[in-house]
């Protein structure tokens, strides 16, 4: 057996480095899924989150219906629903409405509420101004909390679109939120390895 | 004369070498002879090919009448799951590696692979990986059971432990493919015999470049899938875990992303292996050699922007469907190509019926089969019915055994005079195909019908009006199960003996591997052939 010649070796080299690429760019489709979910609008994602930063005219002439869901993950035990099942908004309007959710459990819970929104072109057009879903929910045993909600829908929306509907998928995270502030707490601990 | 022992001097000047294999079992552990490596992979694949067949056995036992009757359905789980993924990581995928570690040195003029330490490795580290993954199967709460596909988060959420088992598996089994790519490259841009160009590779050689390229562009992906998944698993992650804020429909983008050209992976050396043995037999060149080049090239590209036709039922916008749904239809006509120039082969050719030609023709007729009902699939309005029926089922087996495993079974009979010295047994041989083509029909045939109307895939248990086509497909799967034996039988007698082979072995067979003695030498080609004749078989 002789050794590999110099030439075989720079297509080794270059294989390789093509392969070790490959592998971070597997990684580099989840940030680029996002990325492209949020420029077209796919997927049902809402990126218009937070504080308006443009002025808007309201748009009396457009009443749009939107339609509040509510659907809890598998195994989630809160009660948790909109207080308004559907409401009516002029595009430009900012409205304040409610979900409400209850933790009927013995013990303290935390979850986290995934919004998507349908038809997903419209998703782009939904402002969140303020929302409970951007963060963790904290909910004692036995507890009952309103959750406030503030949209808006741009006026910018196609005019074809008159029904908007904004679902909520809850989710238990009370074993993350936990283990986060486990984490954070035990200093001490240089590693956390759950196996 | 020095005092060495006597040797053939050009083939052993720096006295490396030996003039034949070392003895012992620990040849095969440290052989790094192309050849050895070879019939490592095969007999590998081989072995595998049976476990997995066994694996379908029971699926097709218990699906043989409606109700449970065999296993539960967690372990009916579990079989498809290992079925799949031993056909295709541990059959098919390691068939072709044998196959290009045997056949292409000895087709381009080189002495043995360019890498050879490491193709020893990349052989090594299969037995383990699959020692691994089978031994989930004997492990408290059972094997992967999420099908072969592993979606997330079937396979995070709610998968058994031993899927960190799984994820290993695939990362092993993906550095071996890896390596076995790198391999196969370097050897065809290097070692080429002097006067051997590029478009004078043999169909085989060009149709396996392609296919390392294409592991080299996908299985770091598949490893990048699969470490996600370990992260998420256990270091808490969230990448497809929607209440951290992933996305479960990214695993499947990510999987199918590999998973579209992995399934090229497993066809395009078929196409090469067809492309080498309908000329032969026919008594023609190859029809169209230049545009198999380019219609294989065309469908590894287009390869890569058609994953999504795997996942019409997500909730993709419509853009999106048509897109996918347009240029899946496009790989038909790269494809038709090849059918067309395979045809045009045998057109007014003066053919006769050996055994790899009738696995090779079947090959053009039943893999036409399964392309078409591809393109029925790839219709996207369509696809909403199909999906996850045994349509699908019935498409992909028509794909992969009468197109991969047929064109495996074609290559081994046309080479095994090459590689052992003796022809195989011709009525065996043919007796073989026979029941094969004839089980394999009656296997899957009837799954159009069933899927068609509606019975869905990986359940243990269907409902009444499907009872008559499971039962004829069973039968078949078993016919076709146990005649695997016979093509056992009929590769250990040619191995230990039969009737010689010469050099050119079959009439009209044209390509360097066929100027060797039968059979090949332990090493060949030490010295370059120099190729100046003007055409090699498919070559212009």
């Amino acid at each position: 057996m002789t050794q590999p010649t110099a030439k075989t070796m720079i297509i080794v080299r270059r294989l390789t480095i093509a392969a070790v690429l490959m592998f971070g760019f597997g990684f580099a489709l989840a940030p680029l899924y996002d990325v492209f979910c949020k420029i077209t609008g796919l997927n049902g994602k809402v990126t218009q989150n937070g504080p308006l930063t443009k002025t808007v005219v309201i748009d009396t002439s457009r009443n749009i219906r939107v339609q509040l869901i509510a659907v809890n993950n598998e195994g989630m035990p809160w009660t948790f629903g909109p207080k308004t099942d559907e409401i009516s908004v002029h595009p430009g309007e900012q409205r304040l409405t409610h979900y409400i959710a209850s933790n009927p459990t013995a013990r303290p819970m935390v979850a986290r509420a995934v919004p998507s929104v349908a038809p997903s072109e419209a998703a782009q057009y939904v402002h969140k101004i303020s929302c409970f879903c951007f963060e963790a929910q904290p909910l004692a045993s036995l507890a009952t909390q309103e959750m406030p909600l503030v949209l808006m829908i741009d006026p910018e929306l196609p005019t074809h679109i008159r029904t908007i509907t904004l679902s909520y998928t809850l989710f238990d995270i009370t074993e993350q939120s936990q283990n986060d502030a486990a984490a954070t707490a035990a200093t001490a601990a240089s590693k956390r390895v759950e196996l | 004369m020095q005092t060495a022992p006597a040797q053939n001097p050009p083939m052993n000047p720096s006295g490396e070498h030996h003039s034949g294999p070392a003895p012992g079992l620990m040849r095969w552990v440290l052989t790094t002879n192309h050849k050895d490596i070879g019939s490592l992979y095969l007999i590998f694949s081989l072995l595998m090919f049976m476990i997995g067949g066994c694996m379908a056995l029971v699926i097709r036992a218990e699906l043989f009448q409606p109700g449970l009757q065999l296993v539960r359905p967690e372990f009916f789980n579990q079989m498809t799951t290992m079925h799949g993924l031993i056909m295709v990581f541990g059959a098919v995928m390691p068939a072709f590696v044998g196959l290009a570690n045997w056949l292409i040195p000895m087709m381009v003029g080189a002495p043995d692979m360019a890498l050879p330490r490491m193709n020893n490795w990349s052989f090594w580290i299969l037995p383990f990986a699959f020692t691994m993954m089978l031994s989930t199967l004997f492990m408290e709460g059972g094997a992967p059971n999420f099908g072969w596909t592993f979606y997330a988060p079937l396979s995070t959420t709610y998968a058994p432990p031993s899927v960190t088992y799984f994820i290993f598996a695939v990362h092993m089994m993906g550095i071996s493919s890896i390596m076995g790519a790198i391999n196969v490259i370097a050897t065809i841009l290097n070692l080429r015999a002097p006067g051997m160009t590029m478009m004078k590779l043999p169909l085989f050689v060009w149709t396996w470049l392609i296919t390392a390229f294409l592991l080299i562009a996908v299985m770091p992906v598949l490893a990048g899938v699969v470490t996600m998944m370990l992260t998420d698993i256990h270091f808490g992650t969230s990448f497809f875990d929607a209440a951290g804020g992933g996305d479960p429909v990214l695993f499947q983008h990510v999987f199918w992303f590999f998973g579209h050209p992995e399934v090229y992976i497993m066809i395009l050396p078929a196409f090469g292996i067809v492309s080498q043995i309908i000329p032969t037999f026919a008594r023609k060149r190859l029809f169209g050699y230049v545009s198999m080049v380019w219609a294989t090239s065309s469908i590894a590209i287009l390869s890569f922007i058609v994953w999504a036709h795997h996942m019409f039922t997500v909730g993709m916008p419509l853009a999106g469907e048509l897109f996918f749904m347009y240029s899946t239809m496009l790989i038909a006509v790269p494809t038709g190509v090849k059918v067309f120039n395979w045809v045009a082969t045998m057109f007014k050719g003066s053919m006769t019926f050996e055994t790899p030609m009738l696995f090779s023709i079947a090959f053009v007729v039943l893999f036409t089969i399964g392309g078409l009902s591809g393109l029925m699939l790839a219709i996207a309005p369509a696809d909403f019915q199909y999906h996850d029926t045994y349509f699908v089922v019935a498409h992909f087996h028509y794909v992969l055994v009468p197109g991969a495993v047929f064109s495996i079974m074609a290559a081994v009979y046309y080479w095994l005079p090459k590689w052992t010295g003796n022809y195989y047994n011709e009525t065996l041989g043919k007796t073989h195909f026979w029941l094969s083509f004839v089980g394999v029909n009656l296997t899957f045939f009837p799954m159009h019908f069933i899927g068609l109307a509606g019975m869905p895939r990986r359940i243990p248990d269907y409902a009444l009006q499907f009872a008559d086509f499971n039962m004829v497909a069973s039968v078949g799967a078993f016919l076709f199960g146990f005649s695997q034996l016979l093509f056992v039988y009929i590769v250990i007698r040619c191995v230990r003996g039969g009737e010689r082979a010469d050099a050119r072995v079959w009439e009209a067979a044209e390509g360097l591997e066929w100027t060797l003695p039968s059979p090949a030498p332990y090493h060949s080609f030490s010295e370059h052939p120099v190729v100046d004749q003007p055409m090699l078989p498919g070559g212009r």
